[in-house]
């Protein structure tokens, strides 16, 4: 019987010739993550072992991103905690103001995350390395501790779960639409447990910039992980990057599945997640008119150069309305000063968009653009629960950076062909 | 193990943003987190749960974010154990490895009450509703993860592990 990718990635990580789902294995970890809220859980911890090293100062990475630069005085103390441990272990990879980005934006950049990793993360999105082909997941701060003394994890073998995408995207339709609407109709337990694969012609032909968005909010359908098996722009990307040998895992053709969907993106509209859940969603011409007082662009999910591309796209044609504040914060520094470079930020400016450091910000109401009580929001991140972005009473709708953009030019929910005018077929969108 | 307690019963996907909202994620400390226990769900919850008190809920329990400070505030509220239709994955890891009890019933979650008196068997699964006077059986944890319960969590569980290699 043939394994599935996660199920391959997994038998390579525990030495074995071959696994099952709901196996228990023990792994070797090739990446531990942890940030400035995770971390320092995670260190207390570690420190109960009573060991004196960590198992390879190369495989930990440390990215103060959730509430730095520092928001208040206990943040900082927990930015402290987090930099003392990587100074006294002579953790390489420790990523300082500066240099830091959002953790999941800024490991696949600098290639520390590379195809066949298995990867765990004291954090949720961990799974967007997925992406790459790499077995990436999120834990918590003790299983961060347990495998930054030993390099080895616990897995039950998950089972997977086969999307196929078929067709030609609509205008301004991406990652972020196919993911939304995917868990739309799988729910936030659709794939509790499972790894997700997504594959097709259409993910074939997407860029990793918008793989990197999907396979980033597999989380948010239950999953462990979403995979997307690595072809010739996953190695376009990696090539320039890595720095050491990775390997590349496909699927077996004869491998089993617990579930298989299909969709015809020809069929996908621009998409929106109405509060407080990302299953909640609607196709943009099913949204009718929803206000809103605020716009964000960025995060783990669409902080990246295309996401940015694309809301400057947008905000060349139209102003920032004025009942609306858009925040707008590239998810690392090279991002920024690419579009810096590329005139994006003097768009946004112009437009009336202010634009943060790189950080975790808004996303999770931790500083940056917190939202009053009653107050509504339409942001391009991956969660929209009760209170996620500030007041328990104010609300998220999430959305691709086109219909943010377009949003936060009209003061409502909007399709961006209301900015941009409509593309007939044919034309290039 | 026996556990004892009475009931606060919540719905479906109750999300970790909810359990412990981000803005007292700049504290590590479990007393400090306790006291915002479910604060954007039920804001009578953390002043009025006594020790040993249990959580009963629907589907995809803990769901969202990784943070276990979220099994860590449940934990130092006091309550004993959280019965579950079912649990988001990192949620159910977290809690085993911090030493929070958690036991999945689809039966249980449906048919007790909120204020119910349960007494609990974590060895056996065997959860007995006091004031229903009905039995309910959860599926029992495989034997890895009840070694790692038995010794107190993940950490004692490594230490013992290095100690040994
Ligand atoms: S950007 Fe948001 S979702 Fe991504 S790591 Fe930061 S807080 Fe989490």
């Amino acid at each position: 019987m043939g394994m599935t990718l996660a199920e391959k990635i997994l038998a390579n990580g525990a030495g074995l010739t071959e696994v099952k789902p709901n196996q228990l294995i023990k792994v070797k970890t090739d990446v531990v993550l942890g940030n400035d809220i995770t971390a320092p859980v995670a260190i207390n911890e570690f420190n109960k072992l009573g060991v004196k090293d960590v198992f390879d100062k190369e495989k930990i990475m440390l990215v103060p991103d959730h509430f730095v630069p520092a928001k208040d005085i206990q943040s900082a103390q927990l930015s402290k905690q987090m930099r003392d441990f990587a100074r006294e272990k002579e953790i390489k990879h420790y990523f300082e103001v500066g240099d830091m980005g959002i953790e999941h934006v800024l490991l696949p950049e600098k290639g520390l995350v590379l195809p066949g990793d298995i990867v765990i993360g004291a954090d949720s999105h961990t799974c967007t390395y997925g992406a790459l082909g790499a077995f990436a997941t999120g834990v918590g701060s003790t299983d961060m501790a347990a495998a930054m003394a030993t390099g080895e994890t616990w897995f039950k073998v998950p089972e997977s779960i086969k999307l196929h995408y078929h067709g030609k995207l609509n205008p301004y339709v991406g990652g972020k639409d196919l993911i939304l609407h995917t868990i739309g109709q799988l729910g936030v337990d659709g794939a509790r447990y499972m790894a997700m694969e997504f594959v097709g012609d259409t993910i074939r032909q997407l860029s990793m910039d918008n793989r990197f968005t999907m396979s980033n909010m597999a989380i948010e359908a239950g999953a462990k992980v979403g995979l997307i098996e690595p072809d010739e722009i996953t190695l376009h990307y990696v090539r320039e990057r890595a720095k050491r040998p990775y390997q590349l895992f496909l699927s077996d053709y004869d491998a089993k599945y617990a579930m298989e969907y299909e969709f015809d993106v020809t069929k996908i509209e621009p998409t929106v997640a109405f509060p407080h859940s990302p299953e909640n969603t609607r196709p943009i011409s099913e949204v009718g008119n929803v206000w809103i007082d605020q716009a964000v662009i960025g995060s783990c999910t669409n902080g990246r150069i295309e996401d940015l591309r694309a809301a400057a796209k947008v905000l060349s044609e139209g102003k920032v309305n004025s009942n609306v504040r858009l925040i707008i914060f590239p998810g690392t520094q090279s991002i920024y000063l690419q579009a810096m470079k590329e005139g994006l930020i003097e768009v946004f400016i112009n437009a009336g968009a202010v634009v943060s450091t790189p950080t975790c910000g808004p996303c999770l109401g931790g500083h940056m653009g917190i939202l009053a009580k009653g107050e509504r929001a339409i942001s391009t991140t991956n969660r929209n629960f009760v209170g996620r972005m500030g007041h328990p009473e104010s609300e998220v709708y999430l959305s691709s950076p086109y219909v943010a953009a377009a949003s936060a030019v009209l003061g409502r929910i909007a399709s961006p062909e209301e900015v941009l005018g409509v593309i007939k077929k044919g034309e290039v969108a | 193990m026996k556990l004892e307690g009475y009931v606060w019963k919540y719905g479906h996907d109750i999300d970790t943003d909810v359990i412990i909202p981000a803005r007292y994620l700049n504290s590590t400390s479990p007393k400090e987190l306790a006291i915002h226990c479910m604060e954007d769900l039920d804001t009578t919850f953390a002043k009025k749960v006594q020790i040993g008190d249990i959580i009963v809920a629907g589907k995809n329990f803990g769901c969202g974010s990784s943070r276990e400070h979220a099994p860590l505030s449940i934990k130092a509220a006091g309550v004993s154990c959280v019965i579950a239709e079912s649990f988001a994955r990192i949620f159910y890891r977290n809690s085993i490895n911090i030493g929070l009890p958690i036991l999945e019933s689809k039966e249980a979650a449906e048919d007790i009450s909120e204020g119910d008196r349960l007494e609990i068997e974590l060895e056996t699964g065997l959860i007995h509703n006091l004031t229903k006077k009905v039995t309910y059986q959860a599926t029992p944890f495989p034997e890895f993860m009840q070694e790692l319960i038995k010794v107190g969590g993940l950490i004692p569980y490594t230490k013992r592990s290095i100690v040994n290699a």
